[in-house]
């Protein structure tokens, strides 16, 4: 046991903690006042569901003693053998109880970024119904297949720092399906769905950027060399990314806004995810750059193709966790983990090949399993509210309570 | 009596306030409101999706004087919002049937 690792993963589950509210906070200023409450409650409630549903069975579905490849067995269901001293396999250098808290908020993070899909317009019953299952179905497989011992995925030599196939891919691609399942808002293209808070919402990304530290140089598990890169190399992207979604916006509409570098911050935040601990610092500034550019252009992707992705989830962390994927199997770098694997363009093609496969599996699983979970769920109890309570805000009608009282 | 309900460009407001206090006006009351005119919305952009916003906000002023006043009230509210440009406002002028001021009951111009 390291005591200085320790301490660096138990304060790096702290700041991924962080990035839950504000992601409440990013996706809460975007809707219209009416919803606001609703909205970040979507995400602020995870924050206790997942968590319980992580101790209980999420953790040992997704890490414990493979079973060919696929899923973590129930060994350590109730934590169960999940201690004070350092597993065999994961973090061996801390507490198992600490590896397993740090992972607790992935899982808790990532089935709250699908919320932006259908935000403005899902019943809370259902949409509690849905992160639970969604969790056990789809996260759980998923995070075994990439980061858990025996998982195919690692085994096929994907590489996946800190979730850009767990998180958000899988997060993007169940956003599409969400988004097409519960169908468009009342008034969709006739009402103008401004965001009520912008400053709200840029709060929420100063929050994520800061808790997305913990998320990818705590993914190192130690306090080394490795970890000091994955912050830089986070920081470095998003911080390009910023930039080159407002230069975009400035060619094609002719002002920089405030709600674009939030946007872009997120994007290149999004696409280092899953190379932050393969690629150089200056490799990052590239990956980010693009991501704000790719992203910019994935948000347009659903006025073109007529779904209502409220809040963007499939132009960001769908389009940015692909292209980081992808961009993880150009960029990679033995030179800066001698433990991953080199990209395209340091001499290994075959890399961006199995990136793609990846990429091309989570999509599928995340895609269609979401699809079966919400058709049901949308037949036995309905995923909607009703029309009139939809126009009233849900606010008021999910919960009794307003966000403003002027 | 009078009343005066102007609608004016919000950065105009303190000038035509000061004009008001300057000419003996005593109190006037003031609302942030949205409406259109001529000069009709404007458009805002949020993540690349263009929304036209049909109402643009704007500050009323309502204020209760005697009649003599109102051509001195009108010509100092109209030197102080002007700017030349659209969206300018406007003045609207209306009888008062009577001011009853709560705290000691007294009536008519005394009152205001």
């Amino acid at each position: 046991m390291n005591s200085g690792d320790t301490v660096f993963i138990i304060m790096s589950a702290a700041l991924v903690m962080l990035m839950t509210p504000g992601l409440a906070l990013f996706y809460g200023g975007m809707v219209r006042n009416k919803n606001v409450l609703a909205t970040i409650m979507q995400s602020f409630i995870i924050l206790g569901v997942i968590s319980i549903e992580w101790v209980l069975w999420g953790y040992s579905m997704s890490f414990g003693p493979d079973y060919g490849g696929i899923i973590g067995g129930l060994d350590w269901m109730f934590l169960k053998g999940v201690g004070m001293e350092p597993s065999a396999d994961y973090g061996t250098t801390v507490p198992h109880l600490a590896f397993m808290i740090f992972q607790c908020m992935f899982a808790v993070i990532t089935p709250a970024l699908i919320t932006g899909a259908f935000a403005e317009r899902m019943k809370f019953s259902a949409f509690l119904i849905f992160i639970l299952l969604w969790a056990t179905i789809v996260y759980n497989p998923l995070c075994h297949w990439v980061w858990g011992i025996g998982g195919w995925m690692g085994k096929m030599g994907a590489l996946d720092f800190a979730g850009g196939t767990v998180v958000h891919i899988s997060s993007g691609v169940s956003a599409l399906a969400a988004a097409i399942i519960i169908g468009k808002r009342k008034g969709f293209g006739s009402t103008a769905y401004i965001p009520h808070n912008v400053p709200m919402t840029i709060t929420g990304a100063a929050l994520l950027w800061f808790g997305w530290f913990g998320f990818n140089a705590g993914s190192a598990l130690a306090a080394n060399g490795l970890a000091a890169n994955a912050f830089v190399v986070t920081h470095v992207a998003s911080a390009a990314a910023a930039i080159t979604w407002i230069l975009m916006e400035g060619v094609h509409r002719g002002k920089p806004t405030t709600l674009g570098a939030a946007s872009g911050a997120v994007a290149g935040l999004v696409a280092i995810t899953p190379a932050s601990g393969f690629v150089s610092p200056m490799s990052a500034i590239i990956i980010g750059g693009l991501a704000g550019m790719i992203c910019y252009g994935g948000i347009m992707l659903k006025s073109r193709l007529g779904y209502d992705d409220s809040l963007d989830v499939v132009g960001i962390h769908g389009v940015g966790g692909t292209w980081g994927a992808l961009a993880t199997g150009l960029f990679a770098s033995k030179a800066i983990n001698p433990d991953g694997l080199n990209g395209l363009f340091f001499g290994n093609p075959g890399q961006l090949l199995t990136q793609f496969v990846s990429v091309a599996v989570t999509m599928l699983f995340a895609f269609s399993m979401t699809y079966v979970i919400l058709k049901g769920i949308d037949m036995v109890i309905g995923l909607r509210v009703s029309e009139e309570d939809e126009e009233r805000g849900l606010d008021i009608t999910m919960h009794n309570e307003t966000g403003y009282n002027l | 009596m009078k009343k005066i309900e102007a609608i004016i460009k919000a950065f105009k407001l303190d000038d035509v306030k000061e004009g008001l206090s300057s000419i003996g006006v005593k109190g006037l009351t003031v609302s942030e409101v949205k409406g259109f005119g001529r000069q009709r919305g404007h458009k805002e952009i949020y993540r690349g999706a263009e929304y036209q916003v049909a109402f643009v906000p704007k500050i009323k002023i309502e204020v209760v004087i005697d009649t003599k006043l109102v051509p001195e009230a009108v010509r100092v509210i109209r030197e102080k919002a002007l700017t030349g440009q659209i969206g300018d406002g406007k003045i609207f002028i209306m009888p008062v049937e009577e001011v009853i001021r709560i705290r000691t009951g007294e009536k008519g111009e005394d009152a205001i």
